[in-house]
């Protein structure tokens, strides 16, 4: 179900390029940088000639949702070897809080609340760390590993905000001349002939909540191209309409997601925190969740947590569950006294190859975590990303060169050739299985990721992953009694559902101070900055409502990044477009799957989000 | 029957309002923290004034417009292409500094100076629109000396509405106190209008658009010159942003009518 589907049959504007591109990300940035490179090198090059425009170079456009290319979320370390490979001379200085990594700790942190959800077996564990207390490295209730394992070690790479890379990114590219990045412009599908696809629609615009032609409409424009090149994200709308005509490959599942969601804070002045410093934790606030700390330049620090999809309560929520970490004693004397300058959310696919969708068709190629490139074993996308995106540029340079038309065929010989014999594909290989296990809990989990890094992926744990919407509660035991507490509670005052759920499950309140600690509504103007402009359908919809009505879990209200999605008076959720941060969260936290893995909300392209460049 | 016009729209970029804003001295004066690396924006108010130009010329075939604007040249790239997807024009661009701060009367000369030179100009047809205010910090008088500069007596500010008649005259809407507005009439162009709101909707995004105006965008981006704005002996004492105030208080007991008594109460006090 799309917005789409309420505009009537009309003639709808339409254009002609090259090479049409949905979304502007790291993977993005890979394809159009070594496509501009090549042309920069020759601009002479009769491989870069326009063949809907005859003399003029190559009409290369790409669309983003965003409202600006820089309004990305993610701070990321990463080893940088594909951003390396593109920039020999990076010089880390020249990208706002960009730095190199320093410092690499791993921690497991105890809980020193006793609120989380912890099985005996952690219990104990926890309890002989407890009583070996500084006699076994604990400290501040944190167990520092005394080694980072190699799979695990990022020393040598960078630290980056994602919002400021593609900003430095985005600007090069657009300076070249060849390529055009118009931020502000969702794409709502693809254009299909059958299997082949034969460019991009992008969203209407003056439409009404339920996609309506209102005041001011404007058709969605059809960008016609002879290569469509997909990096629209995990939840992008090109990536699931491609999905959805095509199918998956055989055995190809999306089942395993994570939230991240983050902070960035700007440290006391006084802080002893480098720049360059990683931090990695596990254990707390549940022991699902992993976190994380960046030190970036200028008393910049991301700090967050990943809240995954294996996190089998239906009380899953990541702000609460943020507010809580960054208080934990071995963060907290750090962060204390901080200010938060910025904060967002994203999804993140972490189904690995798994989870890999066609990579090519006749007239489109994927890139980028869309594509399945983000390697789990590593915790690293950004660089598979980028690699996927360089690997698609030279293909089509290739294939340019040879004037052979961008047919599967083609595509699949060339990028796909590339992909397969790379280091991209070889650490998806050694990681496809390094998730096996936390479906069983924490400590399964942890033996499983070490048989598989610590044997380079020869042995691992077998598990029988089910769907995202089947994680959420595995038993039949239905919903607990404090959820239901939790849940009347918010539906009667109004009280953000996260908050009430955590509050009767034994958290603590947070003691906000209008400074870092502040309520989600606070954040979404203090940090986020979210906004969405006028004149867009909701991209958030509930399939059946019927379904909604009867869900007792209510997960996607509980997991909603910004608290766009509230309780409804009739049991449905309401939905609004003004406070999403499009994480996606509320397409992997559904509960209810009438058919299949498809879960009850439907995700499409919208405008607006988030407005800060720092994250 | 249409006039033809030559609106020329003098528009500068500020940084995006939504993102923090740290004001800071640097070594050639007030600025703000990290300024290059904030996102910007088009400058509301001038952004105001492009939409109803467009309109204006949408109106009367054979009408053009130009979008002179000053500031780092990827500032300038980066706020096009949020904007040249909107309204179609032909942008005259200065690789000048950022911020709010340079001296007025060199911002002026500059642009009087850029705008003279536009190749096909007919002064005798030319609408000179601007804001009248700025989200950064607004001199209040940079439009005015511009026009002062080329020669352009009748000047109007806060204008709201701009109406063409058949006979080349025009009516303009000014605001003035009481939310009313005055009502002017000018013989004919040339004139000056900085603008407040106008009465237009943001245009929506349209590709082709987009791609029309990049034809002549990039390169005109490519050839901006690097443009010195002098000080002029200007120097400021101190900058500070507006007062601004956040706090978060959670109260579960009082009813509607008690926290709407202390809203009340809160903002009379300040």
């Amino acid at each position: 179900m799309s917005a789409e589907e309420n505009v009537p049959e009309i003639d709808r504007p339409s254009m002609e390029v090259d090479i049409a591109c949905a979304g502007f990300g790291p993977a993005m940035g890979g394809f159009l940088t070594t496509l501009t490179q090549a042309w920069t090198e020759n601009p002479a090059d009769p491989a870069f000639e326009s063949k809907v425009m005859p003399g003029m170079p190559l009409q290369v456009l790409c669309y983003e949702r965003a409202d600006d290319i820089a309004a990305g979320v993610s701070g990321v370390v990463t080893q940088g070897r594909s951003l390396r490979a593109s920039f020999p001379e990076l010089n880390p200085a020249e990208i706002p809080m960009a730095v190199p990594v320093k410092s690499e700790r791993i921690m497991y942190l105890l809980d020193p609340i006793g609120a989380s959800r912890r099985s005996a077996l952690l219990r104990f564990g926890d309890s002989l760390l407890r009583l070996g207390g500084r006699f076994v490295g604990v400290k501040d209730y944190a167990f520092t590993l005394p080694w980072t394992p190699a799979f695990l070690n990022k020393h040598g790479g960078l630290i980056l905000g994602i919002g400021q890379f593609n900003q430095w990114v985005g600007s090069q590219l657009m300076a070249s001349g060849l390529v055009q990045i118009w931020p502000g412009s969702p794409v709502a599908t693809p254009l299909f002939s059958g299997e082949k696809v034969e460019g991009i629609r992008l969203a209407d615009q003056g439409v009404d909540k339920s996609g309506t032609p209102s005041d001011g409409f404007m058709a969605g424009m059809d960008v016609r191209a002879a290569l469509t090149v997909v990096g629209d994200g995990p939840v992008g709308a090109v990536g699931q309409a491609l999905d959805q005509q095509l199918g998956m490959p055989a055995d190809h599942h999306r089942r395993e997601w994570a939230l991240g969601m983050k902070f960035v804070i700007e440290l006391p002045e006084d802080t002893k925190l480098e720049p360059g410093t990683v931090w990695h934790s596990f254990g707390y606030p549940e022991p699902e969740i992993f976190g994380f700390l960046y030190v970036h330049p200028e008393r910049l620090v991301s700090v967050g947590i990943f809240v995954p999809s294996w996190l089998s309560d239906p009380s899953r929520t990541a702000y609460r569950y943020l507010q809580h970490y960054i208080q934990h004693p071995a963060l907290w004397p750090y962060l204390k006294n901080g200010t938060l300058r910025s904060w967002g959310a994203k999804s993140l696919e972490e189904s690995g190859l798994h989870g890999e969708p066609f990579l090519t068709g006749n007239g489109f190629a994927r890139i980028g975590e869309g594509s399945g490139s983000t390697n789990m074993l590593t915790n690293s996308g950004v660089d598979e990303a980028w690699a996927t995106g360089s690997q698609l540029g030279e293909a089509v340079i290739e294939l340019l060169r040879a004037q052979k038309p961008f047919t599967q065929e083609n595509l699949a010989a060339t990028y796909e050739k590339k992909r397969r014999s790379s280091w991209v594909e070889h650490g998806a290989q050694q990681a496809q299985n390094s998730r096996n296990g936390f479906q069983d809990g924490l400590v399964k989990g942890m033996i499983g990721m070490a048989l598989v890094g610590l044997t380079k992926g020869k042995f691992s744990l077998h598990t029988k992953i089910p769907p995202a919407h089947q994680q959420i509660a595995p038993s039949a035991a239905g919903v607990s009694p404090g959820r239901v507490a939790g849940l009347a509670q918010a539906a009667a005052g109004g009280r953000p559902l996260h908050d009430a759920l955590l509050s009767e499950r034994g958290w603590p309140e947070i003691a906000f101070d209008g400074k870092l600690l502040v309520t989600q509504q606070d954040a979404l103007l203090m940090g986020g900055k979210v906004q969405a402009m006028a004149g867009f359908a909701d991209h958030v919809r509930f399939r059946d409502t019927a379904l909604c009505a009867t869900c007792l879990h209510k997960t996607c209200v509980a997991m909603c990044s910004g608290q766009a999605i509230t309780h409804g008076p009739d049991g449905v959720p309401l939905f609004e477009r003004e406070k999403c941060v499009h994480c996606g969260a509320c397409l992997w936290n559904c509960g209810q799957a009438p058919s299949g893995d498809q879960a009850n909300v439907a995700f499409s392209a919208g405008a607006g989000g988030l407005h800060s460049v720092e994250n | 029957m249409a006039n033809v016009l030559h609106i020329v729209v003098c528009a500068g970029i500020v940084p995006d309002p939504l993102q923090t804003l740290e004001p800071i001295t640097t070594p050639t004066g007030p600025g703000l923290k990290n300024e290059m690396v904030l996102p910007a924006v088009l400058d509301p108010w001038a952004a105001s004034a492009l939409y109803e130009a467009a309109a204006l010329a949408a109106k009367n075939p054979g009408s053009k417009l130009w979008l002179v604007s000053l500031g780092p040249k990827a500032k300038l790239q980066q706020v096009m292409m949020t904007i040249a997807q909107r309204v179609a024009f032909e942008l005259v661009p200065i690789d000048g500094p950022i911020g709010g701060f340079p001296d007025a009367h060199a911002t002026a000369a500059v642009l009087a100076e850029a705008i003279a030179a536009i190749p096909g100009l007919d002064r005798t047809k030319c609408l000179l629109f601007g804001g009248w205010e700025s989200a950064s910090r607004g001199a209040g008088v940079t439009l005015q000396l511009i026009g002062e500069r080329l020669g352009i007596i009748d000047q109007f500010q806060g204008v709201d509405q701009i109406e063409l008649h058949d006979d080349g005259s025009f009516e303009v809407l000014e605001r003035v106190e009481g939310g009313k507005h005055q009502v002017s009439v000018c013989a004919a162009a040339p004139a000056v209008l900085g603008w407040a709101t106008g009465n237009l909707a943001e245009p929506r995004n349209n590709p082709q658009v987009g791609m029309a105006n990049m034809r002549t965008l990039m390169p005109a981006l490519q050839k901006a010159k690097a443009t010195k704005l002098e000080a002029n002996g200007l120097s400021y004492v101190s900058a500070s942003l507006p007062k601004q105030q956040r706090t978060t208080r959670v109260e579960k007991n009082m009813t509607p009518d008690e926290i709407a008594t202390e809203l009340v109460a809160w903002i009379g006090a300040e």
